[in-house]
């Protein structure tokens, strides 16, 4: 580690080392830091990853974490009814996260970034209302690290922003709390992903049953930060509890998280800094899904870094570059997405099976990408009580 | 009263430190999660948050 860098990026998830991989590649020096001691792990993900996503992302599939092909998926109702869509080509993998993760901090450190786990952030050098650095703990030593740019994509428990002014904190009413094992366990139909959904189930979420292979599952649950007394643990195992066969299932795993499902900040950058990913609140509100929106985000993010410290200028005025492309990109089709989880978790049980009864399986994919709300909303338009939902969609 | 954590129960997910609005709470390298008793108001945010149930009122 040397004493100073262009790029310092606070968090080596698929937003930061996408950052560091694009700021390394257009030749600038860039520190990745970590503070866990194995980048990747443990992962807080349902490891749903969409082909459409990995072809704009630039990112080629790699068999040590395509490790099984997704062709449709069933969504099932509180009544039980099933509304399904299997599509006539694959359409995505359940990843390894794991692996994911490593292989794109591998490539950012093939780009020339160093990189480096169990270090972590303690604390932001300001200077004259810029961020200039980091103070770093690393085995026991606490340094500082100039940076021209600092990029906080230091995730759900993010605090750089903070540090530097920009309230990322995540409110209880706009974070899922998420519980999740990964199982062996008999599977009916393994290139599916299983979505269950009811207020009784999963309060403002869903669980989720997510093939890993034939036989092994990713299976977990998120619910609202704010709806319950019960722990999301106490939910999943119920729901476990009651539904073969997953109450034979064998853990091999175990891990919690919480995901972001807010609206995207209203603002991603200070002087000297970027904001990436769950830190910046950048995830598909509807299903939670947030390693495409960093790694796009981060993508971007590198690109508009490496524009600024040619022209020496890290101003927050320059950096809203990053801001304004991201936000036509992606941050309009995110608030869309954000108002349609606020419609939705008004939503009876009564309410979710009469959907359920409308709806096709890609009416439901649509609206998870944000599209055919209209259509969304003319169903909710018929039934008096959820008017007030309907014109929220709008 | 600050939160006390119960470090049988915690995994060391973080979300609680991103939920606290505070700042109070930091997950030293990734493993251990800390209470800072001088910035903690007791809100009880992250015993709300919490997957497992691990933040407890002290």
């Amino acid at each position: 580690m040397k004493d100073a860098y262009d790029v310092v990026v606070v968090g080596a998830g698929p937003g930061g080392s996408n950052t560091a991989r694009v700021a390394a590649e257009h030749g600038l020096e860039v520190l990745l830091l970590e503070k866990r001691p194995e980048i990747g792990a443990p992962k807080r993900c349902g490891e749903g990853f969409s082909v459409n996503g990995a072809k704009t992302l630039g990112i080629k599939p790699d068999p040590r974490w395509t490790i099984n092909e997704i062709w449709g998926a069933n969504i099932v109702a509180p009544n039980g009814r099933r509304v399904s869509v299997r599509y006539e080509k694959q359409v995505g993998w359940v990843i390894e996260r794991k692996m994911f993760d490593k292989l794109l901090a591998i490539e950012a450190a093939r780009a020339g970034a160093e990189v480096l786990a169990r270090s972590e952030v303690v604390g932001l050098v300001m200077q004259d209302g810029f961020v200039r650095g980091v103070e770093v703990e690393r085995h026991g030593e606490r340094l500082t690290v100039e940076a021209k740019i600092v990029v906080a994509a230091d995730g759900v428990e993010s605090k750089v922003a903070r540090w530097a002014g920009i309230d990322s904190t995540q409110r209880l009413v706009d974070i899922d709390s998420a519980y999740q094992y990964e199982m062996v366990v008999d599977l009916e139909e393994p290139d599916m992903l299983d979505l269950y959904f009811g207020n009784d189930i999963a309060p403002r979420g869903y669980v989720w049953v997510f093939p890993k292979g034939k036989d092994v599952a990713n299976v977990g649950i998120g619910i609202g930060g704010n709806v319950s007394t019960r722990t999301a643990k106490q939910y999943l195992d119920e729901w476990i509890a009651k539904h073969e066969p997953f109450n034979e299932g064998r853990i091999i795993e175990v891990n919690a998280g919480g995901v972001p499902v807010g609206a995207p900040l209203e603002k991603l950058v200070a002087n000297g800094l970027m904001v990436v990913g769950d830190a910046a609140h950048q995830v598909n509100a509807i299903h939670g899904g947030g390693v495409f929106e960093a790694s796009f985000a981060g993508q971007l993010a590198g690109r508009v870094a490496a524009e600024a410290i040619e022209r020496g200028d890290v101003s927050e005025a320059m950096l809203m570059k990053y801001d304004r492309e991201w936000r036509a990109a992606r941050g309009e089709i995110l608030h869309r997405i954000y108002k349609l989880r606020r419609a939705i978790e008004q939503l009876s049980d009564e309410d979710l099976n009469y959907l359920a009864e409308q709806l096709t399986g890609e009416d439901v994919v649509a609206f998870a990408n944000g599209e055919r709300l209209g259509k969304l909303a003319k169903i909710l338009m018929k039934r008096p009580h959820l008017i007030k939902a309907a014109k929220e969609l709008m | 009263m600050p939160r006390k954590v119960d470090y049988d129960l915690c995994m060391s997910c973080g979300g609680c430190v991103g939920v606290c609005p505070f700042l109070a709470l930091t997950l030293e390298h990734g493993i251990k999660l800390i209470v800072d008793e001088e910035r903690c108001t007791d809100c009880g945010s992250c015993t709300r948050f919490c997957p497992v149930g691990a933040i407890r009122e002290a």
